[in-house]
């Protein structure tokens, strides 16, 4: 690990980066400069504020990064193969930056955008400054910090009522050489009223990499929009992760976010849905997967500003070694948001006795006409069903693994997208041991 | 086939079998019959490998498909299993997201490699499946269902037999099968256990009722008492009880204590 630096050192050397950036739109040049400011009042978090209790960002601050910038530390073409999802169009981003060598380059309907956030900032200045940093609040560091740094990432636009047939993988991988790095992807998708769009977001790196990457999408779901939207994982396993995704839903749209990680030394996804409109439905859900001493945390915030929308959460984690977990669901139900329908399932299965999780609903309801569930559970293997599954012939260690998987599996069997569920249910063959076995079990 | 010598065992240190023998030869049908509580359920389990119970005292000798008497305790569930022991659960599990039949594809594989057998792939394993499921005239949609997952009562005990003809096993174990079944269902599930007895196969019947044993006539009647075989007899035995009830032994146990 790199000497220990001081706070902020983050910010410390902001002039050489801002002047050399190319010219930004007033409204993005704004944002960064308030991301600044807010970043050095906030600072790094201390797990003496409730929203960090259980996740010590420590070790993040103590790392000292360089910006990676264009750098590709040896990054080719191959090395992306094991990231990729077949059936969907990469757009590849190493360290943010938007790269047109490794990205696949594909016609899209008319007054589809789908590339380098920084050339869209050239290509429709009004339409980016129309939405970003709209939705991501800076009172969140991390938001902040990002922001300070908005310089690239990916612009989604898929206007009124376009189909947006072609799945986007928007690839963003980080690399290291020597020296940790420190990257802030900035995403802004937006589907506009009665437009559909797939889009997988992947997060990925090299094992035995040091880097920080500390991302933030903003999702735009317009009215009687369909948006699909998966989030993988996938970083080394010496990285870290703070990553924001902020959705803004109006009235009729149907939105699902599928989150799956299991990469990262300490992984914080804070995931937040505004449901800003009557007849939203909204479907979060999410899988991790925790070994050795791996944290990773999950802090859901799903706001219902209006009535007759539904809001659905499962989130399932699996932890072995000593690895932690932590979920924080909210779900504020605002005065007027009579009829809503919020839905919240947590549940952790333990592999050892020394993993723990962390489970936290908080429900904040303010309108006397709703329906609102959460559940939570933490358990280990059913002793009960690893026993029949034994007095079949199956092995221990394979029945432990069908076990597993079936605890899985539940949330992959929500995917709208098939290439990218059985990409994960093939990653969980391989990871779980006797994999051959679940998969000719299953 | 299996012999128990003097068994002892428990669980959390309460002694639930204190002291069972009982011997199984090859192609019999023994039927152990016992009021709740008598230790039926707790014998049928450890013989299946369930490790939560404790043997204190004892032995169980079954012989191993090279002929040879093993110390059935040596051996782990899915040992057992690969060596022909089957236990039909008085409550069988619900295993969400595990598919009905390809978890019983990958147990048949197993016990098959084991058995120096080769692999049957899943053409032949569905052909296989669907001549068993007549056994028991079951569902072929529950063959797509996950293991046992909203199943009812009596389907799950159907499925059990199913599970059992597809595995072939060479000592079955029935653990209350007939409990909770209706006749039509216990006629169904009988006649799928009569139509598998061979001289190969032994069957272990556990009951609590004597409806049973109408329909799957057993070559020896054991009474279970109080963790102990107090009675064992020709199928009579089963006729007799079901005249007079567990209640003359509850008092025999009673004079003896």
């Amino acid at each position: 690990m790199p000497a220990v630096a001081e706070e902020h050192s983050l910010l410390t050397d902001y002039g050489d980066f801002e002047s050399s950036l190319p010219q930004q739109p007033e409204a993005v040049a704004d944002l960064r400069r308030r991301g600044v400011a807010r970043f050095e009042e906030l600072g790094f978090p201390s797990t003496r504020q409730e929203e960090w209790r259980f996740t010590n960002v420590a070790p993040v601050a103590k790392t000292s990064y360089v910006r990676a910038g264009g750098r590709l530390h040896g990054l080719t073409a191959a090395k992306l193969e094991p990231f990729q999802i077949p059936g969907t169009v990469d757009l590849v981003f190493v360290n943010g930056r938007y790269s047109e060598e490794l990205s696949r380059q594909e016609e899209f309907p008319s007054g589809v955008f789908a590339g380098s956030l920084a050339a869209a900032m050239a290509w429709n200045p009004d339409l980016v400054s129309a939405h970003l940093g709209r939705y991501a609040g800076l009172d969140h560091p991390f938001v902040a910090l990002n922001s300070a740094h908005v310089e690239d990432g990916a612009f989604v636009y898929v206007p009124r009522g376009v189909k947006l047939e072609q799945t986007l993988h928007l690839l963003f991988v980080a690399t290291a050489g020597d020296q940790a790095t420190v990257s802030y992807p900035r995403n802004l998708i937006v589907v506009d009223e009665s437009a559909e769009a797939t889009v997988v977001e992947s997060y990925c790196g090299y094992q035995g990499d040091v880097y920080f990457t500390c991302p933030v999408t903003e999702i735009v779901g317009g009215a009687n929009s369909v948006v699909d939207h998966y989030r993988l994982g996938e970083e080394s396993l010496d990285a870290f992760h703070l990553g924001t995704l902020k959705i803004h839903l109006e009235r009729d749209a149907n939105f699902f976010t599928h989150s799956v990680n299991h990469g990262g030394a300490i992984v914080r996804n804070d995931i937040q849905a505004y449901l800003g409109g009557e007849g939203i439905h909204c479907t979060l859900n999410g899988l991790y997967l925790g070994r050795k001493k791996q944290l990773v945390d999950h802090h859901m915030w799903v706001d219902h500003a209006k009535p007759h929308c539904h809001s659905y959460e499962l989130f399932k984690g699996i932890l072995e070694d000593q690895s932690r977990a932590v979920f924080n669901g909210r779900i504020k139900v605002h005065e007027d948001a009579q009829k809503t329908d919020a839905k919240q399932s947590s549940q952790h299965l333990l592999l050892s006795d020394k993993a723990l999780a962390q489970s936290n609903p908080q429900l904040e309801i303010f309108a006397d006409d709703v329906r609102c569930t959460h559940g939570s559970t933490t358990g280990q293997i059913d002793e009960e069903a690893l026993f029949y599954l034994r007095s079949r012939g199956i092995g221990e260690e394979a029945a432990k693994s069908l076990l597993t998987y079936a605890f899985a599996v539940e949330v992959l069997q929500e995917f709208r997208l098939e290439t990218v569920r059985k990409d994960l249910e093939e990653f969980l063959f391989t990871r779980l041991p006797k994999g051959d076995v679940v998969r000719q079990a299953v | 086939m299996l012999e128990i010598k003097n068994l002892h065992a428990g669980i959390d240190g309460a002694e639930i079998l204190k002291g069972v023998d009982l011997k199984v030869g090859a192609g019999e049908v023994h039927a152990v019959m016992g009021p709740n509580g008598s230790g039926k359920s707790t014998l049928a389990q450890i013989l299946a490998g369930r490790d939560e119970y404790e043997i204190t005292e004892g032995q169980v000798l079954f012989s191993n498909l090279q002929g040879a008497d093993e110390d059935l305790f040596e051996l782990e569930p899915e040992e057992r299993a690969r060596e022909g022991i089957f236990l039909a659960f008085q409550y069988p599990v619900e295993i969400p997201g595990v598919s009905n039949t390809y978890f019983l594809k990958a147990a048949l594989n197993a016990i098959r490699e084991h058995r120096g057998e080769p692999e049957v792939d899943a053409i032949e394993f569905l052909k296989l499946a669907r001549e068993k499921m007549k056994l028991v005239e079951m569902d072929e949609k529950l063959l797509q269902r996950p293991v046992n997952h909203g199943f009812s009562g009596g389907e799950k005990k159907r499925n059990e037999i199913f599970h059992m003809a597809v595995l072939d096993p060479r000592l079955a174990i029935l653990d209350e099968t007939d409990s909770g079944l209706d006749i039509d269902a216990l006629r169904i599930v009988a006649s799928g256990v009569n139509t598998m007895r061979s001289e190969n196969r032994a069957f272990l019947v556990i009951t609590h009722y004597q409806r049973l044993l109408r329909y799957i006539e057993p070559d020896f009647v054991h009474v279970l008492m109080d963790g102990r075989i107090v009675q064992s007899g020709g199928p009579e035995l089963a006729r007799q009880l079901e005249e007079s009830g567990y209640a003359t032994y509850d008092e025999s146990a009673t004079e003896a204590a």
